[in-house]
């Protein structure tokens, strides 16, 4: 039986059409559909039940120096009031999930994917002990697009004070919140996260005033469009954050000085680069090659496999994620995708597809 | 005149040996937004239950079965262009063959509206 989020009733109620997703019940679509969905994030604003993901919190002087230990990025230094993204690397430099973390002044928040939680919870755990708790007490809604700080100033005022990748606690309605200046979809948005029993309440206010309930099928078609790696699919412990296009997300002191895990494998990739890399592929033509695809050279050398792929709504056009051997990861290189036994020629093209709109 | 439905949700529209073939609204509505139609051309024979096209929504690829043995007489080349179509007129303008039954015999294991409508109740 799979998990329902506090918004489980709320889906049912606008005719979601639910699916299960790393053992929760979740909307994957409305009857607009993923793509008015997706559509209606890159201009308006949506609503997107994320409560399916962990949140926890991590207490105690040396959070920060344990966290460390475990991560890549620099989160000694990260400010108050600041998120960072990160991932938990293991001993092969391969990546175990990746997660944002923010500084909320007298502890660290960090919301990581509903998929790995069966690892992620226990691997805290063991090092935070008493200092580590999961508040599955919480509710998480994504506010997503350009008319998302629009929706929210009149009801939240902090919301607007907020550039991309800060965070602040606020009320709405007197409900206590957190709000942080982020997503998943490559928009300006913000994830706002409250007590589960108010979750309900919430998502109503910000529907009603504007939002349109959108699901996870448009979630992928929007991450995917902004180049935006998903678990599972495009890093896992196998690929490491170099291959992976994240560089940016390890600072200069943790590159140099390591103490994480995998800092081996990752120092040696950055000083010679890695043997594979992540790039966008814009296939010719209106076949979508999906997760899997094989991609050869253009004289059928194997070079390479797709891990994202689908329709792009906001390009009309299909779009591909793929590792390919690093002498083709050049943007404009010419490669082919074995679609039903069939070549199909592509591009390789920088991500992401589509800009993001980030408020910085 | 004769409707057929398949149990890979397939509609044939018979009229003497030519059947027009689609699939169904409830297809349609089961795969999400079309967004590319792949079809065999003219010309090509096949016996029935061989794939003879592939359908792609946002979501998955699905592939097209022959619901009967025959030959291709026409495909519905306007599909490649506006496969969303599928989508908006499953059981009339975004047909997908014109083709020449074989084996009118197979017609007899199909299913008539009512029994597909049972089927997807």
């Amino acid at each position: 039986m799979s998990q329902r989020t506090p918004l489980y009733d709320f889906h049912i109620e606008r005719g979601a059409k639910m699916v299960e997703f790393a053992g929760w019940d979740m909307p994957v679509s409305y009857p607009l559909g993923l793509m008015g969905e997706h559509k209606a994030t890159r201009e308006g604003v949506t609503l997107f039940d994320v409560s399916h993901m962990a949140q926890v919190e991590l207490r105690g002087a040396d959070a920060a120096e344990k966290l460390e230990a475990l991560v890549p990025s620099a989160i000694t230094t990260l400010p108050e009031g600041k998120a960072r993204y990160t991932f938990f690397t293991n001993e092969n430099g391969g990546i175990l999930d990746d997660l944002i973390v923010s500084n909320a002044g007298d502890h660290l928040y960090l919301v990581s994917n509903a998929g790995r939680a069966d690892h992620d919870l226990p691997y805290l755990k063991a090092v935070f002990g008493e200092d580590m708790t999961h508040r599955s007490d919480l509710g998480l809604v994504a506010l997503q697009g350009p008319g998302a700080e629009a929706l929210l100033a009149p009801i939240c005022p902090e919301a607007a004070e907020l550039s991309f990748m800060e965070t602040t606690t606020a009320s709405i309605d007197g409900v206590p919140v957190r709000i942080s200046r982020l997503g998943y979809t490559g928009e300006d948005g913000f994830e706002i996260s409250m007590p589960a029993d108010q979750a309900e309440a919430l998502a109503r206010k910000f529907v009603d005033a504007g939002a349109e309930p959108a699901g996870l099928g448009a979630r992928d078609s929007l991450r995917m469009e902004a180049g935006l790696c998903l678990y599972g699919q495009d890093i896992d412990e196998s690929t490491s954050p170099i291959e992976a296009g994240l560089t940016w997300a390890i600072q200069k002191r943790r590159r140099e000085k390591g103490g994480f895990p995998g800092h081996g494998r990752i120092s040696r990739e950055l000083a010679e680069g890695p043997a594979r890399r992540m790039v966008g592929i814009l296939p010719d033509g209106r076949a979508p090659a999906r997760a899997h695809t094989e991609v050869t050279a253009p004289d059928g050398t194997r070079i390479g496999e797709v891990t994202s792929g689908g329709f792009a709504p906001t390009l009309g056009a299909p779009i591909s994620i793929a590792y390919v051997d690093a002498g083709f990861a050049e943007p404009g290189t010419e490669v082919a995708l074995i679609v039903r036994g069939k070549p199909l020629p592509g591009r390789v093209t920088a991500l992401p597809f589509v800009k993001q709109n980030y408020k910085r | 005149m004769a409707l057929y439905y398949t149990e890979d949700h397939e509609w044939l529209d018979v009229d003497g040996d030519i059947a027009t073939i689609g699939i169904t609204a409830h297809a349609a509505e089961q795969l999400g937004e079309v967004v590319f139609v792949e079809l065999k051309d003219a010309g090509e024979s096949f016996e029935q239950g061989d794939e003879i096209g592939v359908v792609e929504s946002v979501k998955a690829a699905s592939e097209i079965y022959a619901p009967v043995t025959g030959e291709i007489m026409e495909a519905n080349e306007a599909l490649a262009d506006t496969p969303a179509n599928v989508n908006e007129s499953p059981e009339s303008d975004a047909w997908f063959y014109k083709i020449k039954i074989a084996d009118a015999g197979e017609l007899e294991k199909l299913m008539d509206e009512a029994a597909y409508k049972d089927l997807i109740a």
